[in-house]
């Protein structure tokens, strides 16, 4: 991780992001995997992943978070997403198919979308503001 | 249920607080006092997931207002068209008034709902037919997966439309900048 430049936040917001970021992950992982035994879901889980990427971007400033997940990369796992939901609801949610792949699904449409709606959002607005 | 009395009446005061103060940032964070209030009272009904989904929610949408409004002021323009405004304003709250009115005389008295037998089938049938212990998500993502699939559209959409409006350039001009 070269990292170390001038854009975004301090130092040790740095290091920091870089300790705690994998941990969030991980529990986003976790809340939208267990969603049918234990509180939590999908959506829940999927905005706790959208929450550490935004993580990223905050910490280190927007280039180096868009030179980790393209935005073509987001656009492409919602759209994936959204049509395996659909595939899985359309055809039978009761299979055991629709049992692991449902969550799985609701996270990453949820995460990606989520993610995607503040990268356009920041990218908009540092546009304007290049603009003025 | 005295807590739930005192959340709700934090919720007003944030709420009155988030639309009557002139500073925007000082704005968004009384509409974020207002999110942590609901999840508390969530947590307080006894419902974990929604309390969970309602923080992370609240912190994702407070990073994002927090973001958009903390380098700017956005003017306020109070004055002009106050004709207009008062009447589409008074229009919209007796439209309103009345379609409440109407949809509050066919809703089902609380505590005593229509379809009891439904619910009663979604309690008992719900471990042995869904595999899953969490009641909550069998109903959501099992027995009511179409809620789940217009819920799920209703973020796709959402993104396809911030997606299709936020980009620099339109289609025909040059081509968007992907990174």
């Amino acid at each position: 991780m070269n990292d170390n430049d001038r854009s975004g936040m301090t130092l040790i917001v740095k290091t920091v992001t870089r300790l705690t970021l994998g941990f969030i992950l991980i529990y986003g992982i976790y809340i939208g995997m267990i969603g049918h035994s234990s509180p939590g879901g999908g959506f829940a889980g999927g905005v706790i992943i959208a929450l550490s990427l935004v993580h990223i971007m905050l910490a280190f400033g927007r280039d180096a978070a868009l030179r980790r997940i393209h935005r073509g990369t987001l656009r492409v796992l919602t759209g994936l997403g959204a049509l395996v939901f659909l595939y899985i609801v359309l055809c039978n949610p009761n299979t055991a198919l629709g049992r692991i792949a449902l969550p799985i699904c609701e996270m990453l449409i949820v995460g990606a979308g989520l993610f995607a709606i503040f990268v356009a959002l920041v990218l908009l607005s540092k546009g304007h503001r290049d603009s003025e | 249920m005295l807590e739930i009395h005192l959340i709700l009446l934090f919720m007003i005061a944030a709420a009155i607080i988030a639309v009557e103060v002139r500073d925007m940032l000082s704005s968004v964070v009384a509409v974020g006092a207002v999110g942590i209030g609901l999840s508390l009272a969530f947590l307080v009904l006894k419902a974990p997931d929604l309390a969970i989904m309602q923080l992370v929610v609240e912190i994702l949408s407070l990073i994002i207002l927090v973001r958009a409004t903390s380098h700017r002021d956005l003017p306020f323009s109070a004055s002009g068209r106050w004709v207009f405004n008062t009447v589409s304003t008074i229009s919209f709250i007796l439209i309103f008034l009345a379609c409440a009115y109407i949809s509050l005389l066919n809703l089902p008295v609380f505590g005593a709902p229509q379809l009891r037998e439904l619910s009663k089938f979604y309690i008992d049938e719900a471990r042995t037919l869904t595999a899953t212990e969490n009641i909550v998500e069998s109903i959501a993502l099992r027995f009511r997966a179409y809620d789940s699939l217009g819920e799920a559209t209703a973020i796709v959409v959402a993104t396809i439309g911030v997606l299709a409006i936020a980009r620099r350039v339109s289609i025909k001009g040059k081509a968007d900048d992907e990174r």
